[in-house]
């Protein structure tokens, strides 16, 4: 089912791309195609406005997608899901979240076919290893995305590989007869509706040495590989987990920005990086998940608590409480001081 | 822009060994990229975006292409013809040597379109490189429609050497190069080792943290966001192949270095070094083009010789002791005092 309404205006437009910071180098894209392949997931296709090609890429890339609504800004990360042998068009999978602080709610409600979005070039921060004997990939929902873009790379090459794939019931599960059709018996299906769960121990007892094994979706499917992989001796550099934390609402908070000498509101449904890129301070990042370290501030002071939501400091340098990912970290406080 | 550049008019007889024929154009000197903003040199990590410099400069394009380009390339095949090692990829590294290949070929065409072109219908390509007399018809991800595998093919027909860098486990690890031109390491040596190994036998810089910081940058290296620095060292003769392999026949020269023949037999050695994200493969490609100035050359810009004279007086012994500069420094720094008063320099490093 293609949705290809064209009868109200898009609420959202391209700006003309500011002379900001390098970062803020942005493609201008067309939303040429939606799709609701789920009932909570639709999918987007996106052309560049100026017809031509978008930039190559490597499977599991995401990028992060420009939304300008009425009164904020959303900067979003979606992993690309199409061919990376095809660059006429991006294309992303997105979730409609429960609790969304508006990104996804904005995507599926706002968007339409026909609205121009910005979107920054594509970062892979949950590559396959070239080195691998063999490739086993785990998904959990939405988290199928990054694996369609990998499976493209994987196809028709000498590595062995295969897909399990698990979702609350068949008609949750996006983008099947695309694996099907294209991977056959090598995707393996399970369904919480007839309690067939993966057999975690099963999986990742018996492979073969030079095994990769690659896991993405909610937090809890990302625990089990990950500490049964430690159980059965995987090492770390075998196995690969990507969850992008959406950043997580809280108590409103005062920073103090020192560098700028600017006094910045977080309210409880913006995270404290857009809180401060409204104010018109710009900060470094690459996935706004808590990934890839990127956007690490010095914090300089903190009558109160940090509240750590990252998957890139250690315990100890969370504990020390001298550096914050603002991506997806807050503070429980009266005022946060932060050297920007 | 291109509609006033003249085409390149190259040196094609010009040699980097036995007789040392290259010498640099009036031109080209001016626009030799002098690595000292100041009078004094220690380590820093010196990146900066590779943005398109000023017109004329080394930084104008991704890849410079300048006068000595077509005796270059006749200096990497001769050394390759001797010691095939000198390029290297493992298997899996392919899709990184197309990537490189699509980006030198897309670059050259774009900047020099007097020189290269490039045509495109799907996979099927058309490579025109006008200066070393090449047509090439080859479909892109075919291994078997080129004469050389993708990055040795590109890298053949390109000045500077070539590292390809696989990221994984945190790490950045040697999987691919072209290097003919080395300032005394070896690929083939050096294959396999992660950044921090590969770098190890820099002194004072791990002690900096200079490398965590500098690998810590380059895992996050973006696509369409490529990096450069420049990085020093001097050399006896214009000689681009400084290798480990061949330290018996120019290790020596450097005892024959007198306060008479400094200014000719001393050059300075400079590498412009670039660094890519690659978008199909992940990698990291790292560029290191050597420019080399003598000082007879160099002293023909007055405030150069003030400059080159006080860092090479003032060098920490440690760096002079690593850059293998200890035999002749102090010659040097004598072929080089008369052309010092003592007048300040201007800041930065603009001939003036």
């Amino acid at each position: 089912m293609t949705d290809t309404r064209s009868t109200h205006t898009p609420p959202i437009q391209a700006r003309p791309t500011q002379a900001r910071a390098a970062q803020a180098q942005t493609l201008a894209v067309e939303v040429t195609a939606i799709e609701k392949v789920t009932p909570l997931i639709k999918h987007f296709t996106l052309s560049a406005v100026d017809g031509g090609e978008l930039p190559a890429f490597s499977g599991g890339s995401h990028i992060i997608v420009v939304l300008r609504g009425a009164t904020r800004v959303y900067r979003n990360p979606y992993s690309l899901l199409s061919s990376p042998r095809e660059l006429d068009s991006y294309q992303i999978g997105v979730r409609r979240m429960e609790e969304s602080r508006g990104g996804s709610h904005f995507l599926h409600d706002h968007v339409t076919v026909g609205s121009r979005l910005e979107i920054a070039h594509p970062v892979n921060l949950f590559a396959l290893a070239k080195t691998a004997r063999k490739q086993v990939l785990i998904a959990g929902g939405v988290g199928i995305t990054p694996f369609l873009a990998q499976l493209e790379d994987l196809h028709g090459g000498a590595v062995p590989y295969e897909l399990h794939y698990s979702v609350r019931s068949p008609e949750h599960a996006a983008f099947l007869p695309r694996l099907r059709a294209r991977e056959g018996d090598r995707v393996r299906m399970y369904y919480d509706s007839e309690s067939h769960a993966i057999d975690f121990d099963g999986l990742l007892a018996n492979q073969p040495l030079g095994t990769h094994v690659y896991v993405c979706g909610p937090a809890g499917l990302i625990n089990r590989v990950l500490t049964t992989a430690k159980r059965w001796g995987w090492p770390d550099s075998h196995v690969h987990s990507e969850q992008f934390a959406a950043p997580p609402t809280g108590d409103a908070f005062e920073v103090f920005l020192a560098r700028a000498n600017l006094k910045v509101h977080v309210p409880p449904y913006q995270s404290l990086l857009e809180s401060i890129e409204a104010a018109g301070v710009e900060v470094p990042y690459l996935c706004r998940g808590g990934v890839c370290g990127f956007c690490q501030t010095t914090v300089l002071d903190v009558d109160g608590e940090l509240d750590h939501n990252d998957h890139f400091l250690s315990e100890a340098e969370k504990s020390r409480g001298k550096s914050i990912m603002p991506c997806v970290s807050r503070a429980h406080c009266k005022s946060l001081v932060l050297d920007l | 822009m291109n509609a006033v550049v003249k085409p390149l008019a190259f040196k094609p007889n010009e040699t980097f060994r036995d007789d040392f024929t290259f010498r640099n154009s009036e031109a080209a000197i001016r626009r030799f990229p002098l690595p000292f903003p100041n009078d004094e040199y220690m380590y820093s990590v010196n990146i900066e975006p590779h943005l398109p410099g000023p017109p004329g400069s080394v930084f104008e394009h991704a890849f410079d292409v300048d006068e000595h380009y077509v005796a270059e390339c006749r200096e990497r095949a001769t050394v390759l013809a001797a010691e095939p090692l000198r390029f290297q990829a493992l298997p899996h590294m392919q899709s990184a040597e197309w990537d490189c290949l699509e980006l030198i070929m897309n670059s050259l065409a774009r900047d020099y379109p007097a020189h290269f072109s490039l045509g495109k219908r799907g996979n099927h390509w058309h490579w025109i490189n006008r200066p070393l007399d090449i047509d090439q018809h080859f479909v892109f991800g075919d291994l078997a429609s080129l004469p050389y595998p993708p990055l040795e093919y590109i890298t053949r027909q390109t000045q500077g050497d070539f590292v390809v860098m696989d990221q994984r486990d945190g790490d950045l690890w040697i999987q691919a190069g072209m290097v003919t031109t080395p300032a005394d390491w070896s690929l083939d040596f050096d294959m396999g080792m992660t950044f921090k190994e590969w770098h190890g036998p820099v002194p004072l810089a791990h002690e900096m943290n200079v490398f965590d910081r500098a690998l810590k940058y380059l895992l996050n290296l973006r696509l369409g966001h490529p990096v450069r620095r420049l990085n020093w060292t001097m050399t006896i003769h214009p000689r681009l192949d400084t290798s480990p392999e061949n330290y018996p026949s120019w290790g020596p020269e450097r005892t024959t270095v007198t306060p008479r023949n400094a200014g000719d037999l001393v050059h300075l050695r400079v590498e412009l070094q670039g660094l890519w994200r690659l978008p199909r493969s992940n990698a990291v490609v790292f560029s290191i083009r050597t420019y080399f100035i003598s000082i007879r050359e160099l002293a023909t810009i007055p405030k150069w010789a003030r400059r080159v004279h006080r860092v090479a007086k003032n060098l920490h012994p440690t760096l002079v002791d690593y850059k293998g500069l200890s035999r002749y420094r102090d010659a040097l720094v004598e072929w080089l005092a008369p052309f010092d008063d003592g007048t300040p320099t201007t800041p930065g490093t603009a001939p003036e």
